[in-house]
């Protein structure tokens, strides 16, 4: 069993396994630096979906689930529990996605936060030993997410350069009492953090005080320090919310700048694809994590790394009532022995 | 250690980049521009082949806006607009391009609650306080005509 240590954080004594994990991406993620770790790249935007944004969205998630369970060698029927999301209203994808399954769904909306959310959730499930397979998963979509948070595709607006791309892409992991590396080690669960950030084209900025409230608090009440890691992985900063998240730690007087990355600047080549400050979405960093990252772990490229995935709770009609931008971040620990 | 609301507004702004005016500008000034001098081309044109100058202006407007909504339904204009920005939005072609753009995402949702209802999310608003600054504009007109 689990051991609460304190605000938000839960250590796992029998360290699940992350059993298989698959990763899927649009045509655009697809000329991207992480190509080649993708499982699925699809060869338009649309995924033969002609009519539907949410239906693409829909194959491109599922798409990563067939893909995750394949590789795992595992049938529907040994998955207990799925934990999904995505960005839309009603988590959509998630919810007519897996209608298909006969598997029982736990939805979840943590916005980009949602891969870090359903992965320490899922653990917890199997360490907890009421679960044997779980899964985590959560996709996204950039022109659904244009025409439900922002204007139509087509629309010629012009994007501030604090601006990031959400990410078309999904990403899947099984969870599954311990076996093979990697392990899940800790989890901790964020509270929602607002910094009174209203630019709704400024998501890195709104979001970068809950990883360092989050990240704080995982050290803290594991009692470990930012040398523990090799590599400290924010969910989708983007540029902007990179560089203040290293200033927030610099008041304390600690680099991370060497231990750092993030998720919305390793999907893209941000000046070349003209994704401005990087990419953003559930899929974003939920397809790095089951992509490059859990594969270099396996390798042993890194041992330990906290994956400190981070949503912007953003409701466009609060947002229109002069409300600030609350966000969430979740860590997870996962490691390679 | 603790950060007020103030304090990281702060640090944030400083971390933001921001836009670069000295090349947005000009590229908004150039696109805008080439709009207008294309206009100014279809003016002529039509009053060469003998239209007078209000119906010629009146088919420039039908032409532009219509090349707008081809462009848009080809992909083609918002491309333009990443690098045009003001140059494009704010031409007759732009107010095209944002009801093209909605009737053509929402049509997934139905000619009636998709392309009908959502047509006008963007231009609405400017249709809105068109009409009424037009309206406060005739009264001040009216009543200034009579006054004096």
């Amino acid at each position: 069993m689990g051991n609460y240590l304190g605000k938000g954080t839960i250590e796992l004594n029998n360290a699940p396994s992350i059993l298989s994990w698959a990763s899927a991406a649009g045509p655009m993620e697809g000329e991207g630096p992480l190509a080649d770790y993708f499982d699925y790249i699809g060869e338009a935007a649309h995924f033969g979906e002609d009519n539907s944004w949410e239906k693409a969205e829909i194959i491109l998630q599922k798409s990563a689930f067939r893909a995750a369970l394949e590789k795992g060698k595992l049938a529907e029927t040994d998955v207990s529990f799925i934990f999904a999301g995505d960005l839309l209203n009603q988590c959509t994808c998630s919810s007519y996605g897996i209608r298909d399954f006969d598997i029982p769904f736990i939805g979840l909306f943590g916005a980009c936060s949602t891969m870090a959310e359903g992965l320490a959730l899922a653990s917890v499930f199997v360490e907890s030993g009421v679960a044997k397979n779980t899964v985590a998963m959560t996709s996204s979509h950039f022109c659904s997410a244009e025409r439900q948070f922002r204007t139509p595709v087509n629309y010629g607006g012009q994007r501030t350069p604090t601006a990031q791309w959400t990410a078309t892409a999904a990403g899947c992991a099984v969870i599954a009492p311990q076996k093979d590396p990697p392990y899940v080690k800790a989890v901790t669960f964020g509270k929602v953090t607002d910094m009174g950030v209203k630019d709704a084209n400024n998501m890195g900025g709104a979001m970068a005080g809950a990883a360092y409230e989050t990240i704080n608090a995982h050290l803290m009440n594991t009692k470990q320090n930012i040398a523990d890691f090799d590599m400290i992985l924010t969910g989708d900063l983007g540029m902007v919310g990179s560089g203040l998240l290293i200033d927030l730690f610099k008041r304390d007087n600690i680099d991370i700048a060497n231990v750092h990355a993030d998720c919305g600047m390793m999907l893209f080549k941000n000046k070349e694809q003209d994704t401005h400050a990087g990419a953003s979405g559930c899929g974003c960093s939920a397809s790095v994590l089951c992509s490059v990252i859990l594969k270099r772990i396996v390798e042993g490229t890194y041992k330990n790394v906290l994956f400190v995935a981070t949503g912007a709770l953003m409701s466009p009609t609060m947002i229109q009532q002069g409300e600030s931008i609350p966000a969430v971040a979740h860590a997870v620990h996962i490691s390679g022995g | 250690m603790k950060i007020t609301n103030r304090e990281y507004g702060e640090m944030l702004d400083a971390a933001s980049p921001r836009t670069k005016l000295y090349k947005t500008l000009p590229k908004a000034f150039m696109f805008g521009g080439l709009i207008c001098v294309i206009g100014e081309a279809f003016l002529h044109l039509y009053m060469n082949y003998g239209a007078g100058k209000e119906t010629a202006a009146a088919l420039t407007s039908i032409t532009l806006i219509g090349l707008a909504a081809i462009l848009t339904g080809f992909k083609v204009y918002d491309k333009l607009a990443r690098h045009a920005g003001a140059g494009t939005i704010v031409p007759i072609t732009g107010f095209a391009n944002a009801v093209v753009a909605p009737a053509l995402e929402f049509k997934s949702e139905g000619f009636i609650l998709g392309v009908g209802a959502k047509m006008f999310i963007i231009a609405g608003p400017v249709i809105v306080y068109g009409i009424a600054a037009s309206v406060l504009y005739g009264l001040i007109y009216y009543i200034a005509g009579t006054v004096m």
